[in-house]
């Protein structure tokens, strides 16, 4: 296989899943929504002391952003699986692990971009600024596409089971630990004055791991619920 | 051996309530466990006699 | 020389397993045994923990177990998807609520031990996180068993998921040792600092041995119930006498 006919494959997939998103744009503003709501719950939950706030605002934006991501998992295949494009995506001479890439670039796209962008806002929010905001901003453009290469497993392998929704996460939450680690970790030491160095490289070596697994996992998990 | 009595060694140098939960547990999840197994095969085969017994009363009807 | 390609089918497998419960039953009753008399009777006084160290017995064995098994769960099921071979799912599907009760164990005594050592039930070491994730992990892979009804598909999404999970477990471990270094206070080290005496050891060492042995007995055991719910009529499991019966039913 030419690699021109991969990229092609991959932007086709991309520039598809994207059209498709455009129609429906409420559906991809639902999670950045989601993100700004519960960041926003957590000073009325646990007051507004300004210290406090600025200890618990990474952790609380990066498991938001996880949540997320999560709840717009299953956009990823289903509408695919239920019109029986997914099942002609397998008969394409191209490797599905290909095509998954350009199915999870494209969810990144539409849910874990948004959160990017948002995501100085909501740090504002919490009493960061400075380098820990670019951090922040830095560790969720690296931890995101992780996000969502992990995520696309557990929504294939849940496709079409019953109670899919609760399943995801249970399956999907313990994987997403480690980025979660560095992901806050790499703004809590920014903010120690260690920088966040370490961390982001870590987040970065999660990505590559992840670009290099995930998509097999999940073509076989696509596989097995197609079969 | 270091016990001088049996309430010594249940007293466990008055950590007992800590060493003895956690064996205690250990040896029940172990039983329950051992005992589920048991029931889970008595029903899977009194199951499966049924099937093989019962099917003859499909045929015979 | 034996030809152990033939107890890979689940017909011959079964009867092998039948006779293989009870030794590896027997075993571990036996070494448990002597571990606990080892244990509690040989073992001398820890001069730094005093008796709480004793929790040690149950707790690593429980902890190795728990791992231990999870690796085997997933080797299991890597094989099943490689050979397509059914034995090997029902294998993976026999270990995971046995790992799941020691991981269970491991964390319960865990605390238990945690208490009056460190004076906290929980810390948020790399060891207890990583076996807190591996219980979700046996929880994800068991749950996702059930929810689908179709077995061939129950069996390769649970062995995928397996699969996956042995890659995040060491991730973990080693990413909250980081994360500990970094908030430096609140680490504990779990290392008993001396040396543990020759008694203290071999008594660890039998009771994860009988644990090992039990646990292979408890996995044999139930993947023979897993035989017959799934095998449509296997008469091959049954004793003559009952075939016979069912034959002159008919």
């Amino acid at each position: 296989m030419s690699g021109s006919s991969m990229w092609d494959a991959i932007g086709g997939i991309v520039r598809r899943d994207l059209l498709l998103a455009m129609r429906r744009r409420s559906d991809a503003a639902m999670s950045v929504f989601f993100l700004v709501i519960v960041a926003s719950l957590f000073p009325l939950g646990v007051g507004p002391e300004p210290a406090v706030l600025r200890i618990i605002g990474p952790g609380v934006l990066w498991v938001a952003a996880l949540l997320a991501c999560l709840l717009s998992l299953s956009r990823v295949f289903t509408a695919d699986y239920l019109d029986g494009v997914l099942e002609q995506m397998v008969l394409i001479p191209q490797p599905l692990a290909v095509l998954v890439v350009g199915k999870v670039l494209a969810h990144w796209v539409i849910s874990g971009l948004p959160v990017v962008l948002l995501s100085p806002l909501l740090g504002l929010q919490f009493g960061l600024d400075g380098e820990p905001l670019g951090v922040l901003v830095l560790s969720l453009l690296l931890g995101t596409p992780t996000l969502s290469m992990i995520g696309a497993i557990g929504a294939a392998l849940v496709l079409g089971v019953r109670g899919s929704g609760l399943l995801v996460a249970l399956l999907v939450l313990p994987l997403y630990v480690p980025v979660l680690i560095f992901g806050a970790g790499a703004v809590t030491s920014s903010m120690a004055g260690i920088g966040g160095e370490a961390n982001l490289s870590l987040l970065g070596a999660c990505l590559v791991l992840s670009l290099f697994l995930a998509p097999w996992a999940t073509a076989a998990a696509i596989r097995i619920a197609l079969e | 051996m270091q016990w001088g009595s049996v309430s010594d060694f249940f007293a466990m140098g008055g950590y007992g309530l800590y060493v003895w939960t956690s064996f205690v547990a250990t040896a029940l999840c172990m039983v329950w466990e051992v005992l589920a197994l048991w029931r889970r095969r008595v029903a899977a085969r009194a199951e499966q006699r049924a099937a093989l017994l019962g099917g003859t009363d499909e045929t015979t009807a | 020389m034996v030809n152990w390609s033939k107890y890979s089918s689940p017909q011959a497998f079964y009867p092998l397993a039948g006779r293989l419960i009870p030794w590896f039953a027997v075993v571990a009753v036996v070494l448990m045994g002597v571990g606990l008399y080892m244990g509690f009777f040989v073992a001398p006084t820890d001069f730094q923990q005093g008796e709480a160290y004793r929790i040690i017995f149950v707790h690593v064995p429980a902890a190795w177990m728990s791992m231990f098994l999870y690796v085997v769960m997933a080797v299991w099921a890597g094989i099943g998807m490689g050979l397509n071979a059914r034995l090997s799912f029902m294998m993976a599907q026999a270990i995971a609520p046995t790992g799941a009760m020691f991981t269970f164990l491991a964390l319960l005594t865990g605390a238990m031990w945690g208490k009056p050592t460190w004076g906290a039930w929980w810390v948020w070491d790399a060891r207890l996180t990583s076996e807190l994730i591996l219980l979700f992990q046996y929880a994800g892979v068991m749950l996702l068993r059930t929810s689908i009804d179709d077995m061939r598909r129950a069996d390769r999404s649970s062995a995928v998921f397996a699969l996956v999970g042995v890659v995040n477990v060491p991730i973990i471990y080693f990413s909250v040792q980081w994360w500990n270094t970094l908030h430096q206070g609140a680490s504990v080290s779990m290392s008993t600092g001396s040396k543990m005496a020759a008694t203290m050891l071999t008594a660890m060492l039998l009771m994860t041995v009988a644990f090992w042995l039990y646990s292979i007995a408890v996995i044999l055991a139930r993947v023979r119930c897993i035989m017959v719910e799934r095998e449509s009529l296997p008469v091959w499991n049954e004793k003559p006498a009952v075939i016979q019966e069912a034959v002159e039913a008919r």
